[in-house]
């Protein structure tokens, strides 16, 4: 039994939430990406989460990995206007279908997630320097 | 000997360490679909643990192939069998357990706790150590 698992369990949670956080970074940056093809916009990335399970199935004590980043199924908005310059020949550009308010939610989410983590980390390292400091 | 020592706060500072682990890895998952918080039952790890400890005639398992499994004798090993998962008092779609409040609660309750086991080992150490010295 190792000491210091705790610390790498917070780290895998922490390294999932920076990735949570740059597909949301990626996502808002691309939010007025247009283009003139349905099949070219920019498309929505989520991660999706995945626990890391360690040797035996009763002890899932290993934090948590982004088990793959998705793309959202929902449909590029079509827009009517053909004075763009990426306008199709009937005159359309399409949105990508990133939604900002709810990257917005998400990323606070994320971020209290992180900070979550960074708290339980901390509170362990203070307790494993007091585990080293026995008897001094 | 150092089992004597020690007493109970031994075996408690490894369920508190592993009861930490636990909780970590719940709030490291806090967002992970259809993963379910788990907790120790502490009561009965404790119990079981200091039931081992107080028959010191028990004889360690040796193994002597790598095939042969780990015996049950040598002390608190695993966690596993205290394992339970909690219950959610309000269950999300994605079938996520894990109430952050309350895991963060818990773990700092269990923090606290660990702080009362080293400082209780602490003060068995410098009672010892004085007692060396004859201060």
């Amino acid at each position: 039994m190792s000491m210091f698992k705790i610390l790498d369990i917070s780290a895998t949670g922490m390294h999932a939430q920076t990735v949570r956080l740059n597909t949301i970074a990626s996502n808002m940056a691309n939010v007025d990406s247009v283009s003139s093809n349905k099949d070219e916009t920019y498309k929505s990335k989520q991660p999706v989460f995945q626990t890391i399970l360690e040797g035996n199935m009763h002890e899932p004590t290993g934090g948590v990995r982004v088990k793959e980043v998705v793309e959202s199924q929902a449909p590029s908005i079509m827009e009517y206007n053909p004075n763009h310059p990426m306008s199709d020949e009937k005159g359309y550009i399409y949105r990508p279908n990133v939604n900002v308010i709810e990257e917005m939610a998400n990323m606070m989410s994320a971020s209290r997630s992180y900070e979550t983590n960074i708290e339980v980390m901390n509170t362990s390292k203070q307790l494993l320097l007091r585990t080293i400091q026995l008897g001094k | 000997m150092a089992e004597s020592i020690f007493g109970i706060h031994e075996q408690a500072l490894q369920i508190r360490t592993k009861r930490a682990e636990l909780l970590a890895n719940n709030l490291a998952n806090a967002d992970t679909p259809n993963f379910k918080a788990k907790d120790i039952d502490f009561r009965k790890a404790l119990q079981d643990a200091s039931g081992e400890m107080k028959s010191p005639y028990q004889s360690e398992m040796r193994k002597t192939n790598p095939g042969h499994i780990d015996g049950d004798s040598n002390g608190f090993s695993s966690t596993s069998q205290y394992l339970m998962y909690r219950q959610s008092t309000q269950p999300s779609l994605d079938g996520n357990t894990v109430e952050t409040h309350i895991e963060k609660a818990q773990f700092m309750e269990n923090a606290m706790q660990q702080e009362a086991t080293l400082e209780f080992i602490n003060g068995k150490i410098s009672g010892i150590r004085g007692a060396l010295r004859g201060e």
